[in-house]
């Protein structure tokens, strides 16, 4: 049971002087639900944004599943499967939510497709383009976003937004989901909507989550363990009642 | 498949009008009564539009700006034809070479797209638009300078030359090939790959998230359409001789980003349009101002432009455009035929799009501050 999905080593990054990131161990395993939490500025994103290949480490190194993937391109990474969603929502915007979704099944194996059966319009073509389809919409089922599949992405609310981005993540079959700060701008109805479809989709589709989130409520809930980090520096890290109740993150949080 | 889908006719609407045009004039040929200068428009229309589109590829739907279009086509006009006189050498039959010619001609203008693609497509920012404006130059510079190619006298192609006043067929070979590349065209930005392209264009950082091959696809596009500006060199030298090298300047170049930004970015049937009315505008200019008000035709020409853009932008006009568009006429009969509970077609994304390049600050048309350009927001680095 129990293996490890990512691993992270000495983890680090400095932008010039500042240390963004520094040192940072995470032991995530199969299936889990691992919070990152920490104030303003702590280095959060920019963890995110080390695994996903955005930056170049300087220092350390990660793993998927045992393998190494510091140094591969951001394309890559997503092959190998970890996919993300962003702190300030990245959607196509000129897009219809589904199209959103098709773009995130655009690489998986069973959708391959040579771009010149595509300029021919070959069979493959048609049949590649309506199993995409079916599968777009079960995805889209999945977040309650079914009906809204025809509308442009950047017409959607916010919070549907938020979950729209998750779809798309999820369309490109990760094995570990980097979620940034999901439950923001939510209402409370609708992060407890994200919070029972994020235990979902990790149950149906054999996941790991790493999520960021302030909502201290919407860790406790769903997060098992969690990373507190400030100034870029591991504080605390373990089951998430404890790290949360460390004397050195109350403090980091409150302020001297 | 269940139910067949419901056929749209603004996605046939390109077929439509190039095919009509194309029957038309054929029809008015048998009879003897198309005008002498009309077969030869028909020619520059063809090219143009083939240009335009091909231009839309990169600019419109994969959001890089292009400044060389015109250094491909000078790729493949030269080069094609070239090897199209050595081959009416060997081949009797015109059309084999004519439709050879062209292919080969595509292919070298690709592998020129290929070389400058490659390094400047991996770079952020401008460079591909700096790097392609010096292509353009470049390019018609060196064929100036070699002497197979006639130096500056240019590649006579005069034994490759259709005459158009006699031989119909260069105008429809001319048109065939629009309708192929329009074929290839559509198909490409309806398929995953137009929606991988689309998506680079709305938000690199995203589509590189999403486990796209962004350096592929900018290069796929560039090459694709560097190909078919080869092809519509190779039309240009079986329709004039010679072939000089002062016709692909950078001003051609913008004439045909003008045709793009004119008929509207990633619009297709916008490309057609506005190719078709720049080189008729041109055409006539050309052939109606002789002698002293040669001159005038710059003049005339850049002010019917100005006219032409500030229209197609003014937001005062937006509603009188609203209801006489062909665009507007199709919404019309969509929705007309759409139950209430139904919402937009997910095929309306192909059509209004802005892309993340400022265009007005590259043409220099300072536009009022209109409610119908939306710049991407400012992407922070990052996050
Ligand atoms: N590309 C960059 N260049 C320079 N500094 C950067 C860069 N990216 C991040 N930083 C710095 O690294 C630090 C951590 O930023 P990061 O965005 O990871 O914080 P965060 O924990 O996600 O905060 P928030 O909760 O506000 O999202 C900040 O001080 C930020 O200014
Ligand atoms: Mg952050």
């Amino acid at each position: 049971m129990s293996e490890v999905v990512l691993k992270t080593e000495n983890l680090g990054i400095s932008f010039g002087g500042l240390k963004a990131v520094d040192n940072v161990n995470i032991e995530i395993k199969r299936k889990q639900l691992y919070g990152l939490v920490g104030p303003n500025g702590a280095g959060k994103t920019t963890v995110f944004n080390l695994l996903t290949g955005v930056y170049q480490p300087t220092t350390g190194c990660f793993y998927l599943n045992g393998e190494k993937l510091t140094g591969k391109t951001q394309e890559q990474i997503n092959h190998k499967g970890i996919a993300r969603t962003f702190q300030n929502i990245r959607l196509f915007n000129n897009m219809s939510v589904i199209r959103n979704v098709l773009v995130g099944l655009h690489n998986q194996p069973e959708f391959k497709c040579n771009p010149f059966v595509s300029l021919l319009r070959l069979p493959r073509h048609f049949k590649v383009e309506k199993a995409m389809r079916e599968r777009a919409k079960e995805i889209l089922r999945i977040f309650d976003l079914e009906d809204e599949r025809n509308n442009l992405a950047c017409n959607l609310p916010y919070g549907k937004q938020r979950k729209l981005e998750i779809a798309r993540a999820l369309a490109t079959n990760p094995k570990l989901l980097l979620l940034d700060e999901p439950a923001a701008g939510m209402n409370p109805h609708e992060t407890e909507d994200l919070m029972n479809i994020i235990r979902r989709i990790r149950d149906e589709f054999d996941l790991t989550i790493l999520l960021i989130e302030h909502d201290m409520k919407f860790v406790s809930g769903l997060c098992d363990e969690i990373t507190v980090l400030n100034f870029g520096t591991v504080l605390a890290q373990g089951k998430t009642e404890d790290a949360l109740n460390d004397p050195e993150v109350i403090k980091a949080y409150i302020g001297e | 498949m269940a139910k067949l889908k419901r056929i749209k006719i603004s996605d046939y609407f390109c077929y439509l009008i190039v095919g009509a045009v194309m029957i038309g004039s054929f029809i008015v040929a048998q009879t003897g009564n198309l005008p002498r200068s009309y077969s030869n428009l028909l020619v520059q229309v063809a090219y143009s539009i083939i240009l335009a589109v091909s231009l839309n590829l990169v600019v419109g739907f994969l959001g890089e700006l292009s400044l060389g279009h015109a250094g491909f086509m000078c790729v493949g006009a030269y080069m094609g034809s070239y090897l199209a006189m050595q081959l009416s050498a060997v081949v009797d039959n015109k059309l084999i070479v004519l439709i050879v010619s062209m292919l080969a001609g595509g292919l070298l203008a690709a592998f020129f797209g290929l070389l400058v693609g490659l390094p400047a497509l991996r770079l952020k920012g401008d460079y591909l638009a700096i790097v392609t404006l010096a292509f353009g130059e470049i390019v018609r510079t060196i064929f100036k300078n070699m002497s197979v190619f006639g130096k500056a006298m240019g590649l006579s192609t005069q034994s490759i030359k259709y005459d158009t006043r006699q031989d119909t067929s260069l105008y429809l070979v001319s048109f065939a090939t629009v309708l192929v590349v329009l074929f290839l065209v559509q198909n490409l930005v309806r398929s995953k790959h137009g929606r991988a392209i689309t998506a680079i264009r709305d938000n690199e950082i995203a589509a590189k998230a999403m486990g796209i091959n962004v350096t592929f696809y900018k290069l796929f596009v560039f090459v694709i359409a560097a190909f078919f500006a080869g092809m519509a060199g190779v039309i240009y030298g079986h329709y004039t001789t010679p072939v000089l090298y002062s016709f692909f300047s950078y001003n051609y170049s913008i004439e045909i980003l003008v045709m793009v930004v004119l008929g509207g970015m990633a619009s297709i049937n916008g490309s057609i349009i506005a190719a078709a009315l720049i080189t008729f505008i041109n055409f006539q200019l050309q052939s109606h101002l002789s002698g002293d008000l040669a001159a005038l035709k710059y003049l005339i020409y850049a002010l019917i432009l100005i006219v032409l853009v500030i229209f197609n932008n003014a937001p005062k006009l937006a509603p009188i455009k609203d209801k006489v568009s062909p665009k507007a006429m199709f919404e019309k009969i969509r929705a007309h035929k759409r139950k209430p509970g139904d919402i937009r077609g997910d095929k309306s994304d192909w059509r209004v799009i802005p892309t993340k390049i400022r265009m007005d600050e590259v043409l220099s048309v300072d536009l009022q501050q209109g409610n119908d350009y939306t710049p991407d927001k400012p992407n922070k680095g990052g996050n």
